[in-house]
């Protein structure tokens, strides 16, 4: 099997940087700034979060500003990674109708592209860590972990998604709403610490929450998570990746006749 | 090199919630009504090509022409029977489709012949002469949203045809640009089908498919209703335009 990836590799390695290029360069097209909104987007986030949180609100959570910016960040790495992976498909539907070419190609760039867009983004988060008075640390390094686990879950639920997007347009507004749900599940502006021991183990039934928990560990409270917590986010990322790649395999020539 | 169809059949099937809507679909499912059908678009092909072939598939438009194009270029399974092909497959199937209008020229080339299957080292080496064929070098670094559809076409052309394929698969597309250009991608034709590829080839024009083709297809409603020397074929196909009647040794209903 490693062969075959390997060889497939070789292969496709090509393509798939193009495509990478493309559709992280398409994100800014026709803008002046282009790239540097990757890092000039945050930035102004953090800004107006940095007015609004100091002046207007009160908080019991230290550091609240990072606390709030890492949630609300890597959830939205997982919406819209999975959101425009569910699209991948059909958007590309004039090429994959024409030309004999590997169709989840086109779903690994669109994530590959988001994880470039979301590094661009860390570069920016870390800065302001330091200046928020946390110091920095080798131990962030640990972050890379649960985004590698995070990119490969998107992946598994954008195999899916972008599936059923094929057969079925209505489940945009679904995931819409579905995702909408998950996020005031994943404790992005509140603390899981008022509610009881068993309310915040379910916490760990959200993928997301995992993700976000791990991160808030590693640079909020100091140490790298128990061995439990890298199990939970590998574990739900290679549940999605079989998931989705069973469903691929299943429907990958069927998805032509509706296109 | 070689193609060989034996008994390929491609089912599309119609009624089912997709093609009727959501709604009616849960509506007949309940009642029981419910019969999704399948539809053959292709049914029945047999036929077998060797080096040096030229085919010409001539048939009315929803004969399955482009169906069963796209399914001897690898992008649609067949739902019954086998299909064997040897060789590199270029399919110009819908020129200037496909590309990123947003997107450069140069940026639009290299991204569609790496989905061509070339490697970079040959897309770095051959972009040169890939623009100059299709003369564009003045709109390199354009959006190719820009340029005229004769340039999109040609740039498809171009990038397609600086290979040498083995099979190549033309859905009308011999007639690309104006005259000079259509002259000059002829010739590009020409010289790939004299190097021996075999080439399939679909179009409405029965005096050009008797120019250029040794083999024909005859296609009606997805069935294989004639196949062999084209003069023979072109015959009795034009003998049914005529006289609306399918050849006594045919019946497909």
């Amino acid at each position: 099997m490693i062969k075959t990836i390997y060889e497939r590799w070789g292969k496709y390695n090509f393509l798939f940087e193009e495509l990478v290029k493309r559709d992280f360069k398409k994100r800014y097209k026709r803008t002046a700034l282009g790239i540097a909104w990757s890092m000039l987007g945050p930035l102004c986030q953090l800004v107006v979060m940095y007015l609004v949180f100091t002046h207007f609100f009160g908080r019991d959570i230290p550091h609240f500003i990072i606390y709030v910016f890492a949630g609300l960040k890597i959830f939205t790495f997982f919406k819209e990674s999975t959101s425009q992976g569910m699209q991948s498909l059909a958007v590309n539907s004039g090429i994959l109708t024409k030309i004999k070419v590997p169709k989840y190609l086109f779903l690994l760039s669109k994530n590959v592209a988001a994880l470039l867009n979301f590094g661009l983004m860390l570069v920016i988060f870390f800065i302001f860590v330091l200046i928020d008075g946390v110091p920095l640390h080798l131990r962030f390094v640990m972050v890379i972990y649960p985004m590698l686990t995070l990119l490969v879950f998107n992946i598994g639920v954008g195999l899916v998604l972008s599936a059923l997007y094929v057969f079925f347009k209505d489940i945009q507004y679904l995931y819409d709403i579905f995702t909408m749900l998950l996020m005031w599940m994943s404790a992005i502006f509140y603390s899981i610490d008022t509610f009881s021991e068993t309310t915040q183990q379910l916490f760990l039934l959200n993928p997301i929450f995992v993700h976000i928990h791990y991160v808030r560990l590693v640079i909020l409270h100091g140490y790298i998570p128990a061995w439990h917590i890298h199990l939970i986010c590998g574990l739900y990322a290679l549940g999605a990746l079989t998931v989705g790649a069973w469903f691929y395999k299943r429907y990958n020539y069927r998805f032509i006749y509706y296109m | 090199m070689k193609i060989k169809l034996d008994n390929l059949g491609i089912k599309y099937m119609i009624g089912d919630f997709k093609n009727i809507g959501f709604k009616d679909y849960v509506m007949q499912k309940i009642k029981k009504q419910h019969i999704a059908k399948e539809f053959w678009a292709v049914d029945g092909m047999s036929f077998e090509l060797q080096k040096g072939d030229f085919l010409g598939i001539a048939g009315k438009n929803g004969a399955g022409k482009s169906t069963l194009l796209k399914t001897i270029a690898g992008i649609m399974q067949p739902s019954r029977g086998n299909i064997e092909t040897e060789g590199k497959i270029a399919a110009l199937l819908e020129l200037g489709t496909g590309f990123d209008g947003e997107m450069t020229v140069r940026e639009n080339t290299f991204l569609r012949g790496a989905l061509m299957g070339y490697t970079r080292e040959f897309m770095h080496e051959t972009y040169p002469d890939i623009i100059a064929f299709a003369e564009l070098e003045n709109f390199q670094d354009r959006p190719f949203r820009q340029l005229s559809s004769g340039m999109k076409s040609r740039l498809a052309f171009s990038i397609a045809c600086l290979v040498k394929p083995d099979i190549l698969i033309l859905d009308e597309v011999l007639s690309v640009g104006d005259g000079s250009f259509k002259q000059k991608s002829e010739e590009r034709m020409k010289s790939i089908i004299g190097g021996g590829a075999i080439t399939l080839f679909v179009s409405h024009s029965l005096p050009q498919i008797r120019k250029l083709c040794n083999k024909v297809l005859w296609l009606d409603k997805g069935k294989q209703i004639a196949f062999g020397e084209s003069n023979e074929v072109i015959d009795q196909y034009e003998q049914f335009l005529k006289t609306k009647k399918l050849p006594e040794s045919f019946s497909i209903w």
